[in-house]
């Protein structure tokens, strides 16, 4: 590294990986407690919706929240600006 | 009291078997008695960098199997005293060990008065990695400061969290500690790498040690001898910290920080 340096702007990619880090951690340290059968309740949930709307499959959000004593399941789709 | 230390990281190649050779070598050169285990069913690699490869009669399967008593499976280290080696078989056989098994040999080495037992985990999330972390009191999880080391890492402390012995019994579960490896501090400084502080953050995890990146590493398994006994190098420092904050002493982080460069040296570049 010399002067040279000073002039190349190199982006901090080592903050970059610690935001996506972060970010996927977070999300998959809060699925950790939840039931065995959210992947396949979310992917046939994403089949249904998706017979009547084309919607991403990372538009939908599933969630178990934990509030004293008992659980309750979130389910939010994002719907596209035009259905088809 | 024996304590069990895992070794894992959930990754392949961050570093769990130098890492498991190492800290065996430095707990047993204080005098402690030590056994180090090798997990890695069918792709046994200890004894290598252990430096015994050509000493493995009986294996780890074998004692499970009662092929062989424990004391004719012990390798025992020709440079320190104390110092005791299982070997992996190179069995296909993915089931050959057992929880029961496992627990009956851990049972033996308690019993045969060994102060540590450390367990190198395979990679993977696999029974082999289940069965090494299983009666843990303590896991050291080996990471690069990397985006996939870190995060499987985390999938690991989940599983440490949940399906270990301590886990089940709830008795304050498994100790965690994080250990950096191929840690280079002119790249954190330079913000092209994930630095201590980051990791430490994203994990939540107490840091037991930062091994920087060093062609000593392979130096050591080229000729069979764990790296913490090459007393020139800055790794062999690193990893006789750890086992010091292992042992409960409080050390300074050392090689986490560039060594400061002179006025010339950073105009003309070094």
């Amino acid at each position: 590294m010399g002067l040279l340096a000073l002039f190349r702007r190199t982006p901090p990619s080592a903050s970059v990986a610690k935001e996506r880090l972060r970010i996927i951690v977070a999300q998959e340290r809060s699925a950790r407690g939840s039931p065995d059968y959210m992947p396949l309740l979310r992917r046939e949930l994403l089949e249904v919706i998706r017979k009547y709307v084309n919607v991403d499959p990372a538009a939908v959000q599933i969630n178990v929240e934990r509030e004293d004593g008992h659980e309750v399941l979130e389910f939010s789709v994002a719907l596209p600006d035009k259905a088809r | 009291m024996t304590e069990i230390i895992v070794v894992t990281s959930g990754k392949g190649g961050v570093g769990k078997t130098t890492t498991s050779a190492s800290i065996a070598c430095g707990l047993a050169r204080r005098g402690k008695r030590v056994a180090v285990i090798d997990f890695d069913i069918g792709l046994r690699n200890l004894d290598l960098i252990m430096g015994c490869e050509r000493r493995v009669v009986y294996d780890f399967v074998n004692v499970i199997q009662g092929e062989c008593t424990l004391k004719q499976a012990l390798i025992k280290d020709k440079r320190i005293e104390t110092l005791f080696v299982l070997a992996a078989s190179q069995t296909r056989d993915k089931d050959a060990l057992t929880s029961e098994g496992v627990r009956r040999v851990f049972d033996e080495l308690i019993a045969d008065g060994f102060d540590f037992i450390i367990c190198d985990s395979p990679a993977g999330i696999e029974k082999g990695a289940h069965l090494a972390m299983y009666f843990a009191d303590r896991a050291v999880v080996v990471v690069n400061p990397e985006v996939s080391s870190v995060r499987d890492s985390d999938r690991i402390l989940g599983l440490l969290a949940s399906k270990t012995k301590r886990a089940e019994e709830g008795n304050g579960g498994v100790r965690e500690h994080l250990l950096l490896t191929r840690y280079s501090p002119r790249r954190v400084s330079t913000g092209e790498m994930l630095s201590v502080a980051d990791v430490k953050e994203i994990l939540g995890l107490d840091v037991v040690g930062v091994v920087p990146e060093s062609t000593d590493v392979l130096s050591a398994s080229n000729a069979g001898v764990p790296v913490i006994l090459n007393e020139e190098s800055d790794v062999s420092r690193a990893y006789e910290d750890a086992v010091a904050r292992l042992m409960g002493e409080t050390v300074p982080l050392r090689f986490v920080d560039e060594p400061k460069k002179g006025f010339f040296a950073r105009i003309f570049g070094a």
